[in-house]
């Protein structure tokens, strides 16, 4: 089992999330030529190693999140709320 | 190499088993070859095999970073089957399913190779109506075996399985093909490795390629941890590892993520299950089929998340042991032997690539999904004739990276581009 940080509930095992998918794909403007949407929705970068991914606390919270995992060991380095919004109002809390 | 014969089995049995010679050599690399695969696993030993055999390309190596059929080779539930649907992939696995039938007179090795039976239970009118569909499109296009049963057709062939008022999803029916069945895995890669080294193929392992070095147009040498070999083609086939090996070739990205995919094998049983039986119904899924030696072979979902650790999570054993008990409520007091976990190659519409990349002398082969088993002899043969021809066969013309920028997808399942959902 992974044991993911989730900002709003704390430490909670993976079975509470679904997984989403690469984190750090930002999709193109809409009239943006087809060949961008094209690279952001088929093609991957597929690291091995540390990657941005986003799950879902679907059992949880049901926030989305941003985590740093490594793929070959699945340690999670780092956990934010996908939301810019409110990883900057959970910043200015704490 | 001797020769497997009824007659050499007896002489060697009066002669104290003395007149056997190994089944390969184990070759310093040389420093040039015509064609180098990266990957010493089912796909790239029957790409070497068929080099060898049907295009007369003998100065070929096998690159392995570990031994032979180490990966998902021997990570795999040894299913084989065509019920595919899509336009290319019919083609494409029914041609394999043919070349299984005479593998292991093709090798002079038993693949023990069981065409036992594929059984997909059927669990709602749509599911039924659905692979009517599908097995429709197989008896018109060279699968006659190809059926669809009633609920008392199946009840006689396979009683055990869950009939009872309180299954959680009844069932309704089976789609069945016949010529489907399973085969011995490591006799799969031990036939094609025996088989390419007696055609004067080198089978080179421990040996990673830690680089790779080109100009604008072709790749000119691969750094190994076993010195610089020089070529001139390449064939990738490493599924799992692919971007990587893509990566190190300075090439970008690919429709492609790792996943892994977790497998079981119980302790052996009597004659219990004699078909490959296979569950899908909403988010579960499972299969099962009994190995000769009587263990019970079974898998189900990936993961869920992307991954290169060969090491399997509990959640999907859960998952698994929970299908196994409604499908097969008798397995309940069997005792789990061993389970492990494979990188697959998921790609974005759950189909293969086999084509030309962007650099003139690399192939590639990836993108095998759950399904690279059963695609072996296919993949070896269409990959061969690949890199010998420098062309695409038409059975595998849509199976390039381009696809998608064409706007076409190879997709059997309707899943959409996420690779985690075409399992």
């Amino acid at each position: 089992m992974i044991r993911i940080p989730c900002p709003f509930c704390g430490i909670r095992d993976h079975s509470e999330f679904t997984y989403g998918g690469d984190g750090s794909i930002t999709y193109p403007a809409l009239d943006a030529p087809l060949q961008e949407w094209h690279d952001a929705v088929f093609q991957r970068e597929n690291i091995c190693g540390v990657q941005t991914e986003t799950w879902h606390h679907v059992n949880g919270c049901r926030m989305w999140i941003l985590v740093d995992r490594d793929t070959m060991t699945h340690e999670i380095h780092a956990v934010r709320p996908a939301h810019p919004d409110l990883a900057k109002a959970l910043e200015s809390s704490s | 190499m001797t020769r497997f014969s009824a007659w050499n089995v007896f002489w060697n049995g009066l002669t104290s088993q003395k007149g056997w010679s190994r089944q390969w050599r184990d070759p310093e690399p040389k420093s040039h070859y015509d064609v180098v695969v990266i990957g010493g696993g089912l796909h790239g030993l029957a790409t070497a095999h068929y080099l060898a055999k049907n295009h007369g390309i003998r100065n070929v190596a096998v690159l392995e970073k570990g031994w032979i059929g180490g990966g998902n080779a021997g990570r795999n539930t040894t299913i084989v089957r065509s019920n595919y649907a899509q336009p290319g992939n019919r083609e494409f696995y029914e041609d394999s399913l043919k070349l299984w039938e005479n593998l292991s007179f093709d090798l002079n090795y038993n693949v023990m190779f069981s065409q036992r039976s594929h059984i997909s239970l059927l669990h709602s009118p749509g599911a039924v109506d659905a692979a009517a569909r599908n097995y429709n499109t197989m008896r018109r296009t060279g699968a006659p075996d190809a059926e669809i049963w009633s609920l008392e057709q199946l009840k006689q062939a396979v009683p055990h399985l869950n009939y009872g008022p309180n299954a959680r999803f009844p069932i309704m029916g089976a789609a069945l093909q016949k010529r489907a069945g399973t085969a011995r895995h490591d006799a799969v890669v031990w036939g094609y490795a025996r088989s390419a080294d007696q055609m004067g193929v080198d089978i080179i392992q421990n040996c990673e390629v830690t680089s790779i070095t080109r100009d604008a147009e072709k790749v000119t040498a691969l750094e190994t941890s076993r010195g610089t070999i020089t070529t001139s083609k390449v064939g990738l086939a490493v599924a799992g590892n692919t971007s990587r090996l893509w990566a190190m070739a300075g090439l970008g990205r690919l429709p492609i993520e790792s996943h892994k995919l977790q497998a079981f094998v119980s302790e052996p049983l009597k004659p219990l299950l004699d078909q490959v039986v296979v569950f899908g119904v909403g988010g579960a899924h499972f299969y099962i089929s009994q190995s000769d030696k009587g263990g019970m072979v079974f898998g189900g979902d990936l993961d869920w998340y992307k991954s290169y650790a060969q090491k399997g999570n509990l959640p999907i054993v859960q998952d698994v042991s929970e299908a196994a008990m409604s499908v097969l409520p008798c397995l309940g007091r069997v005792r789990l032997l061993r389970h492990w976990s494979g990188v697959v190659d998921m790609s974005m519409d759950g189909t293969h690539f086999i084509c030309k990349t962007p650099v003139d002398n690399l192939y590639l082969n990836a993108g095998w999904n759950y399904g690279g088993f059963k695609a072996t002899p296919a993949s070896g043969t269409y990959f061969a004739d690949l890199i010998a021809n420098d062309r695409p066969h038409p059975v595998i013309a849509n199976h390039d990276l381009k696809r998608f920028e064409r706007g076409l997808q190879i997709d059997e399942r309707g899943a959409g581009p996420d690779p985690k959902l075409h399992g």
